[in-house]
């Protein structure tokens, strides 16, 4: 269930304020390592401020304090920066432990509505026992209904409040734990045991407790480490560098250790360090807002990364119907007879299609709808055998169904296809329709254009993925012609027609085999193989259990054009982290302008030129960059939480204005930042 | 700067970029085994040596045979240098090369850094210097291309463990691209004068006999003062001098070509017979970069897609011209502080170049020698034809800022672009993760192995560099050996380990680098620089070749565009500045600072 709190939450920032320092143990700071040397730092000074209160100093104690007081509140924000990227989750984890409460289950042992209930906790269900669930109770565990049908209530989960409908023997078999039955009853067969429920996966990854570094993260930490070790290496040589130099000139004095200290706390990377695991915590957050459980970390990355998505036509390129949109008639008929005989033909007829047939011909003909039974007539349903459907009236026979069909039919009647018809049939299934033809005794009156209706805006969306460098692939069970059309109009890159689940598995390899990394929906148990397969597989929330698992990413709202979003939200992850870390070295430059002249003016006066912003003192230099090295995690934060900015654009302007955005601005900004504490220092 | 002096750097430039497309197509055809005109050769040394050159190798395979072979060239440069006493061609009868000082030798020849902590002329028998350290500039050479070459196969394979044959890269590298263009080199060198012969040195009588003053010692070397406390002096005339010979033209030519940089003479390329005329000195500039230019392309034929090489050379262009501009333009300049002394630096065409001359060679003027400082340090070729020391701070800056961005722009043959290919690693993750796609290059996916090899390869250099300065600016033995006190004696110190670690042996001068603190440690650091970087960087082949190659897409970054380019020299730049700005503020950066404060600009 999707909370919409802001991060700005009183609850949240209160809990995230005791977090950040509770959050000091060394324990935590090791898994950070740039965090965890800015700590090491924050307790040298601190040792440093208490030599120097001792008498020792090595410079004045004031001056000490207050970079010691800054270190620490460099860890602190970054240790705030992780807490509220967590506080979000954590609310949510809590509302959904709630549901998760201990239920009594009734534990049948036969397959039988009527079989003998033992209650048994909820936390005792192991795999394959069997479970009775009536109308009003909590279906105790995650399962697969064997027997009944029943409304459902899976707000719990889902946060839609419409009743699913659950039966067995179908792909809508899967039964959530935490969810309520509404109506009728269910046995379940229970898929999970107790800890490793769909629940407890989604409590573990909202909470972000389960949370492992993906690998870009972890490549990402390593580059920030050997920057750190630079860092490092660069500090606390200028030590020996700086009594050679005083020496030599007889100038000066040696450089202070808390100078060192607070320079190379300003040039490690730590407003990337601090944010990076917010960062990664809100990307999955988003996830989750966007209503899906990522199953893995790793999953949303790889969104991020993945170039060919392949989409099932039905319900994610076009509308799940197919639509009338012609009547052709014969010739010697009149269109208004064709357009009279189908309505007739589907007056009766349930089905999507049927339908829109009656409306086509009240739309265009102003033909009526008419009660069946007034006519007298008996609607003869489609089958399987004969595979066309109709209605008999009073000493009037019409059918209509596939050109195939029709024409057995007619024969039988003692008629023939026409050509023309013939050729309308084919134009039409060019164009990617499906012609059905209708007859009437042995005479053929014309031919219905049914359409697959292509979703509106799909085609500019298709085309926004390309330039972002990922192809769409249509998978289709239509024979090629008509699929050809359809992704013609839809603006698809290729196809596969006459697709069986087996089809799309080969795909999939052959497209991982070039190098490819793909991603797919999908929803029933045959496409498990598939789903098992690709790189990115989003699984449908109604989808079967071995879809499910299968699955890396499940859909909550189970919409099949969700992979969109998806792939987007990969793709502001990594760039938020990639920003970030740009802005994070570019602001070094001006932090050497601020540090190196003031802590070497004393044996090189000449040095005092690089000092550009023309800062008051040495101390306040260096005070003022420490400053502005803590103060920035802090005002990056909702950065780093909402994501920056993601346009789809090609990967070339993209660069371009993260370059000029982050790269430049994070030259610039330190200059004017660490001149106006410098200002504000001066005041106080 | 005079116009004769702009169009000189012109025509140098423009010589290189024709070069590189003939040269660079040629090498990789060499490499791809699409040659066999010298199989006559080539067949028997495999023959010989047992060598099966169908037999691919893993990059351990590959790494091993490389670190054997360079262990066996160590060995032998310092068994050479050690028993030269013994072995024939010592016509000045040297004694042995002391064990420290053939150590330094010895890494300093086979990491191709050609550092010299000697003085040819007075230390190395013929032999030595032939056997030695002239197979050596070939065979560091050919082992630097070797590891370029596997890393591009790895990056080209697909699915596959192999990265060629080390033996068999090493060996056509040598005889169808250092020889030949060494021979060509040498010819033209010793038609112009640089001398070629086994002769032993001259004893000539001096046209003009030289009167000097010599201080008159005691036996403890104290010199003897006169009543007032003052020195005394005797007259002395000199009316002959003492001058080497040898087989010069074959060395120069390949420690030009091959990025090596060791002098047979202690001076240098300032030596007149290594580089006699203003011509030979136009040669040995445009054979410093020509085969680390060429090889940008070779690496673009090789990966079929020439955009990638010829972008990695525009962006090594773009930091190489200007930093050459303003060596050139801080040398015209001149000294600030030599107007105040009465000395003229005004340039007058056709009459005096002007600018600060001091430690330069008349014959090349400030141009040519600046050319050369720059391009003797983007490359890791070391080579002087001046004094770096006798440079304006600024122009003495620049060629260690050079060293410090790691050898990358050109660099040393093989070395400097894989040394730029790890940056180019390191740009496309961080451009990958800014148009939030897992980073590639070449279809080659950059994953956590990749970024750990890369890091370790980049970190290595800052490393010993700072660290061993940092060592030998608080030791008395390591600062004793400076020629001057404060910013300039540390300058004296970063550069010899800045040159060191990269590989490159160019001398600032000023610093007495023939002591064992500093032959040990520098061997030390030699070694480290070369190998620490060589090892990642076959890692890293051998884990790309193992990956499946990536179709490119409109979503994949295209890595030949303007706006890569920008990024590549953005982080190159970021990271040898954020690495050595301090060091350098308190070495060339304060004391030109403290130049412009006494004297103006």
């Amino acid at each position: 269930m999707v909370i919409n709190l802001s991060f700005w939450n009183r609850e949240i920032l209160k809990i995230a304020i005791i977090e950040a320092f509770l959050k000091l143990s060394p324990r935590y700071q090791i898994r950070n390592p740039v965090i965890f040397t800015v700590f090491i730092s924050s307790i040298l000074t601190t040792g440093l401020f208490i030599q120097a209160l001792l008498g020792k100093g090595e410079t004045s104690a004031g001056f000490i304090l207050s970079i010691a007081i800054w270190l620490w509140f460099t860890v602190i924000f970054a240790n705030f920066a992780e807490a509220i990227a967590e506080g979000r989750g954590k609310a949510q984890a809590l509302a959904l432990r709630k549901s998760r409460r201990e239920i009594l289950a009734k534990k049948i042992f036969q397959v039988n509505r009527n079989a003998k209930v033992t209650l048994v906790p909820s936390a005792n269900l192991k795999i394959d026992d069997i479970v009775l669930v009536e109308a009003g109770d909590f279906i105790p565990s995650d399962g697969e209904v064997v027997e009944g049908i029943a409304s459902v209530n899976e707000s719990a989960i889902t946060g839609e409040s419409a009743p699913v409908i659950r039966e067995s023997g179908s792909d809508r078999n899967t039964v959530t734990g935490g969810t309520q039955v509404i109506s009728d009853w269910l046995i379940v067969r229970i898929t999970a045991n107790p800890g490793n429920t769909f629940l407890d996966h989604m409590i573990a990854l909202v909470e972000g407790a389960k949370r492992q570094k993906t690998p870009n993260e972890l490549a990402l930490t390593i580059l920030l480490a050997a920057l750190t070790i630079v860092f490092l290496l660069v500090c606390s040589t200028l030590l020996p560098f700086s009594y050679y130099s005083s020496h030599a000139t007889n100038q000066g004095t040696v450089v202070a250790i808390t100078v060192l200290i607070a320079l190379f706390v300003c040039l490690a990377p730590t407003t990337i360090g601090g944010l990076l695991s917010a960062i990664g915590i809100a990307g999955m957050d988003r996830m989750v807002q966007a209503n899906v459980i990522a199953l893995s970390g790793r999953a949303v990355e790889a969104a991020g990364d993945v170039d060919i998505l392949l989409l099932d036509k039905t319900g994610t390129i076009t509308l799940g119907n197919r639509q009338a949109t012609e009547f052709f008639p014969a010739e010697g008929v009149s269109i208004e007879k064709l357009a009279d005989a189908a309505q007739l033909a589907s007056l009766a007829d349930e089905t999507p299609e049927g339908r829109s047939i009656v409306i086509l011909a009240k739309e265009k003909y102003g033909l009526r709808g008419r009660d069946i039974k007034e006519l007298g007539a008996t609607f003869i349903p489609f089958t399987a055998q004969t595979r066309m459907s109709g209605a008999n009236l009073p000493g009037r026979q019409i059918r209509k169904g596939a050109e195939q069909s029709i024409d057995e039919y007619i024969k039988q009647m003692g008629g023939t296809m026409p050509v023309s018809i013939r050729k309308i049939v084919e134009n039409i299934a060019r164009q990617g329709g499906t012609p059905l033809v209708v007859a009437e005794e042995s005479k053929v009156l014309g031919v219905i254009h049914l359409k697959d209706i292509v979703k509106g805006g799909i085609r500019e969306r298709f085309s926004d993925l390309r330039q972002m460098g990922i192809s769409t692939i249509m998978v289709t069970g239509d024979n090629p012609l008509t699929a050809a059309a359809i992704a013609a109009e839809a603006g698809v890159d290729d196809f596969l027609a006459n697709a069986k689940p087996e089809d799309k598995l080969k795909l999939i390899r052959r497209l991982q085999n070039e190098g490819h990394l793909v991603a797919m929906t999908g929803d029933g148990t045959n496409d498990a193989p598939a789903l098992a397969q690709a790189d990115v597989a989003v699984a449908m929330n109604t989808g079967t259990q071995a879809a499910k698992e299968a699955g890396n990413l499940v859909d909550l709202d189970s919409n099949p054009t969700k992979l969109v979003e998806i792939v987007e939200i990969g793709k502001q992850l990594l760039m938020t982290r990639g920003s970030i870390t740009t802005f994070s070295i570019a602001n070094d430059v001006a932090k050497y302008f601020a540090i190196i002249p003031a802590a070497f003016a004393s044996t090189y006066p000449a040095l005092n030129q690089l000092n550009v912003m023309h800062l008051a003192t040495p101390q306040s230099a260096i005070l003022s960059a420490v400053i502005f090295n803590a103060l920035i995690i802090i005002f990056l934060i909702p950065l780093a939480l909402r994501g920056i900015v993601y346009r789809r654009v090609s990967a070339i302007k993209l660069l371009r204005n993260n370059v000029l955005l982050y790269g430049l601005g994070g030259l610039i900004i330190p200059f004017v930042g660490i001149k106006l504490i410098d200002i504000i220092l001066g005041l106080l | 700067m005079t116009e004769i002096g702009l169009l000189q750097i012109l025509i140098y430039l423009i010589i290189i970029l024709l070069s590189v497309k003939p040269l660079g197509s040629y090498m990789a055809k060499v490499y791809e085994g699409d040659f066999k005109f010298l199989s006559s050769i080539e067949r028997p040394i495999y023959r010989f040596c047992q060598i099966a050159p169908q037999q691919e190798m893993t990059w351990k395979s590959y790494l091993s045979a490389m670190l054997v072979f360079n262990l066996t060239g160590i060995l032998a440069v310092y068994l050479i240098q050690r028993l030269q006493n013994f072995l024939p061609l010592n016509l000045q009868g040297f004694t042995a090369v002391p064990p420290e000082l053939a150590f330094n030798t010895a890494a300093s020849f086979v990491t191709n850094s050609n550092w010299q902590a000697y003085g040819g002329e007075n230390t190395l028998s013929y032999l030595t210097q032939m056997m030695a350290l002239t197979v050596q500039n070939f065979l560091s050479a050919a082992t630097g291309m070797s590891l370029l070459i596997a890393l591009i196969r790895g990056i080209t394979s697909s699915e596959s463990t192999n990265l060629g044959n080390f033996w068999v890269d090493t060996i056509r590298g040598t005889i169808y691209i250092l020889l030949p263009l060494s021979l060509i080199l040498a010819i033209l060198l010793s038609s112009q004068g640089v001398i070629q012969n086994f002769k032993p040195y001259q004893k000539i009588n001096l046209i003009e006999p030289l009167n000097y003053q010599l201080s008159i010692t005691d036996a403890n070397g104290q010199s003897i003062k006169d009543e007032k406390g003052n020195p005394k002096f005797e007259n002395k005339i000199l009316k002959e001098q003492i001058i080497p010979m040898g087989p010069v033209a074959s060395q120069v030519a390949i420690k030009q070509l091959g990025t090596n940089g060791g002098g047979f003479f202690n001076t240098n390329s300032a030596h007149p017979f290594e580089n006699p005329t203003p011509l030979t000195n136009f040669f040995e500039m445009i054979a410093i970069l020509l085969i680390p230019a060429a090889l940008c392309y070779t690496f673009g034929a090789m990966v079929k897609d020439k955009r990638q090489g010829w972008a990695i050379l525009l962006a090594m262009l773009i930091i190489f011209i200007p930093l050459l501009l303003g060596t050139v333009i801080s040398e015209q300049n001149g000294n600030s502080a030599l107007p105040s002394l009465g000395i003229n630096q005004i340039a007058y065409p056709g009459l005096s170049p002007g600018g600060n001359m001091e430690g330069k060679e008349v014959r090349f003027g400030i141009v040519a020698s600046s050319i050369w400082a720059t391009a003797t340090t983007a490359t890791s070729n070391g080579s002087v034809n001046s004094m770096l020391d006798s440079f304006t701070p600024l122009g003495g800056l620049i060629p260690l800022w050079l060293m410090h961005l790691g050898e990358v722009i050109f660099g040393g043959v093989g070395s400097g672009l894989y040394g730029m290919l790890m940056l180019v690693i390191i740009t496309v993750f961080v451009a990958g993760l800014m148009v939030g796609r897992t980073p590639e290059y070449l279809g080659k996916k950059i994953d956590t192995y990749e970024m750990k090899m890369a890091s370790i390869a980049v970190l290595v250099m800052p490393l010993i560099v700072l660290v061993f300065t940092a060592l030998a600016v608080v030791l008395k033995i390591g600062t004793e050996s400076t020629a001057n006190p404060g910013a300039h004696g540390f300058s004296e110190i970063l550069y010899a380990f800045t040159s060191m670690t990269n590989n490159n042996g160019s001398a600032f001068a000023g610093l007495n680098a023939n002591t064992s603190f500093y032959n040990i440690l520098g061997g030390i650091a030699m070694l480290i620089g070369r190998y620490w970087i060589a090892i990642p960087t076959l890692a890293i082949a051998g884990s790309l070749a193992r990956k499946k190659v990536i179709p490119s897409n409109p979503g994949t970054l295209s890595t030949h565009t303007p706006l890569f380019i920008i990024l590549l020299i953005g982080i190159t730049i970021v990271l040898g500045a954020l690495t050595f700005f301090p060091a350098l503020a308190l070495g060339p950066i304060v004391e030109q600072l403290m130049l412009w404060d006494q004297y103006g600009h």
